[in-house]
């Protein structure tokens, strides 16, 4: 049985311009203990997704127009503000892009460290204290013992998001989301604070949903793949298959388009346009009017979420017709 | 051949100083420490290194925005260190810079014509008439349409917005551009037709740039040539696809290494080189080569003497005495 499970999540804005669809009808599951990536570009609903998940949007202008998401047998998508905060930080926990921000600088870390802890368990300052600084060894701050008592802007960019993953981590949760935990750090941080979740997943049997862009790290990262584009998830799939054999255009584009895989002087594949406006309603593919394969059927039928080989989904409907096999895209397409 | 740029032991500096009253300066931040190097008519070179390690310091120094401290920069064989403010916005016209930050970069009070007619005008005057076909010309050479003129900051997107400030930098027809993370702030799929732009137009224009990423695998696709910057130093310089495929600076090993490559096979199988903790302050470099605390190479005489920027194979420069062992 997965561990939480999500179903046909509908997240709208309703701002002045309308209203905006920035998760419409995502459904994925998580095992316990394994690693789940959502890649998509910015506006594509994966920081949305998890947000709604733990009942962080704002409402309004935020609502959950409907769906499911069920962990332990509990819809949290159901539950009052006073029963999801007997879950946050205790058997979910999230960790924010941007630990510059997501810390308070008017508290010591200690006291930001220790606040889970006295908010879920029944345990003096005193013993809270002593995990806090056993929390911030394992993450590896040195002298921790002292370091401690610091205040949030006496750390670097990577020791603050360490502490953060402490922080994150201290309760020993079920599920751990990582939105973007890496994107504001350099390359070389980047690769000490992976290795850090990934020992610490380890270590907890914690599952991890890690939300990113950057393809890369999915690579390096994930067990399984959700592809997300304009609120929906187009492509999902076990990681190796996602990157071997892609089912969705959106995804075979997104990776033709990366200079990593690309000789030099070789034109890199673009796709061309932006992004569709979330606020006017979408019929059919969010992805048909970029789409080189698109055709009439995909502008008008809606494209539900397909499983047509096992362990791998797909929402195109041209590749689930057989109509399109080699997704791959003539460097000639490539528009300046 | 001709040397185009030519840098010479520059140095920024910025001095630091406490105390209200008795103000007393009591160190330096070397931002940019003893840089070294020449580019030719029509080179694209990338400058890598993590955040705080000089590389927009540099770029600004380049440009004349920041002064340096010591050193020199000629383009064309013309110093311009030693000219005026003045005689530097007059030559500006040659030397023009991209920002990451297509929000921030643009003025959000100005149209897209009149930011552009304004850097036109940098280099020629024209009549109202003859400046709306250039900035239509200009437009459409970055893609974008040109009846989009009158519009403003605001009602276009990232990729567009990047556009402009490409065509704003190349207005005033420069001969060499600074382009200081111009793909960081995007999407993987605009980043890919911005990355398209900046090559092709730096192919019909002969331009000579100075592409500044954090992002190794964007600089080895646009760059002939590949400086690895570290605590205000150059630590290795050589041809791209040989920096980044064999690295001969422990630094840029690591660099490499730590970026993950998008197939999950080939990332199963590399071996990492983590370095430990962050880069030092410049504040307060380590003596000896500063990156001997972090290096898994280093000995005892990687601590006593900074190690000079040298040949060690053909075309390829790199500042670490163990090249050859390791």
């Amino acid at each position: 049985m997965p561990l939480l499970e999500v179903e046909n999540l509908r997240t709208s804005f309703y701002t002045r311009a309308g209203v905006v669809r920035a998760v419409d009808g995502v459904s994925f599951s998580v095992d316990a203990g394994e690693t789940l990536g959502i890649v998509g570009e910015s506006g594509s609903g994966k920081s949305v997704t998890c947000y709604s998940i733990l009942g962080l949007i704002p409402q309004p202008p935020g609502r959950i127009e409907s769906g499911a998401a069920r962990f332990d047998g509990i819809d949290l998508l159901d539950c009052k503000h006073s029963e999801l905060r007997r879950f946050r930080g205790k058997r979910i926990s999230m960790i924010f892009q941007d630990p510059m921000t997501s810390l308070n600088p008017y508290l010591r870390v200690s006291d930001q460290l220790i606040e889970p802890l006295l908010v879920h368990e029944r345990i003096s300052r005193r013993q809270a204290l002593k995990l806090a600084i056993a929390s911030l060894e394992e993450v590896g701050i040195q002298d921790a013992g002292r370091r401690v008592h610091l205040y949030p802007h006496q750390f670097s960019g990577g020791m603050r998001q360490r502490v953060m993953i402490a922080m994150a981590l201290i309760n020993r949760p079920e599920i751990l989301i990582a939105d973007e935990p890496t994107t504001a750090l350099d390359v070389t941080v980047q690769a000490q604070i992976l290795e850090l979740i990934r020992r610490q997943q380890k270590d907890l049997g914690t599952a991890v949903i890690f939300i990113t862009h950057d393809l890369g790290v999915v690579a390096s990262f994930c067990r399984r793949v959700n592809v997300m584009y304009a609120g929906r998830v187009v492509e999902s799939g076990f990681t190796e298959d996602i990157f071997a054999s892609p089912l969705h255009p959106y995804n075979a584009a997104l990776q033709q388009s990366i200079p990593a895989l690309h000789r030099k002087g070789e034109s890199l594949f673009t796709i061309p346009g932006a992004p569709p406006d979330l606020s006017r309603a979408i019929k059919g593919c969010s992805f048909a009017p970029r789409c080189p394969f698109a055709a009439d059927l995909c502008r008008n039928s809606p494209t539900p979420l397909e499983e047509p080989i096992a362990g791998h989904s797909t929402a195109c409907l041209r590749v689930l017709r057989g109509e399109v096999n080699d997704l791959r895209l003539e460097p000639a397409l490539a528009a300046v | 051949m001709m040397v185009f740029l030519y840098l010479r032991d520059l140095k920024t500096h910025f001095p630091i100083y406490r105390g209200l009253v008795a103000r007393r300066q009591i160190g330096s931040v070397k931002a940019v420490d003893g840089v070294t190097i020449s580019l030719q008519k029509g080179e694209i070179l990338g400058l890598v290194g993590e955040s705080g390690c000089g590389k927009s310091t540099l770029a600004r120094t380049i440009m004349q925005l920041v002064r340096s401290t010591d050193g020199e920069v000629f383009l064309q064989g013309k110093g311009l260190s030693e000219l005026s403010a003045r005689a530097v916005r007059a030559a500006r016209v040659d030397f023009q810079m991209i920002f990451q930050d297509p929000y921030a970069s643009l003025n959000p009070r100005m149209t897209v014509f009149d930011t552009l007619s304004e850097a036109i005008r940098t280099r020629q005057k024209y009549r109202r008439k003859e400046m709306v076909a250039k900035v239509a010309e200009l437009m459409e050479m970055v893609g974008l349409p040109a009846n989009q003129m009158l519009r403003y900051p605001h009602e276009f997107s990232g990729g567009q917005r990047q556009r402009i400030a490409i065509a704003r930098a190349l207005a005033p027809q420069p001969k060499l551009v600074i382009a200081d993370e111009p793909v960081s702030a995007l999407d993987v799929s605009i980043q890919s037709q911005i990355l398209n732009l900046i090559l092709k137009l730096c192919r019909e224009m002969e331009l000579t740039m100075i592409f500044i990423s954090h992002d190794i695998s964007v600089v080895k696709y646009i760059s002939d040539r590949i400086a690895v910057m570290y605590l205000g130093k150059l630590v290795e310089i050589g041809p791209a696809t040989e920096v980044v495929e064999r690295p001969l600076h422990p630094y840029t090993r690591a660099l490499v290494s730590a970026v993950p490559i998008p197939n999950p096979q080939l990332e199963r199988q590399r071996q990492r080189i983590i370095l430990q903790g962050d880069p030092p302050s410049p504040l307060n470099p380590p003596a000896g080569c500063s990156f001997h605390p972090r290096c898994p190479f280093a000995i005892e005489e990687c601590k006593l003497k900074a190690p000079e920027l040298a040949e060690k194979e053909v075309r390829r420069f790199a500042a670490c005495i163990r090249v050859g062992e390791i």
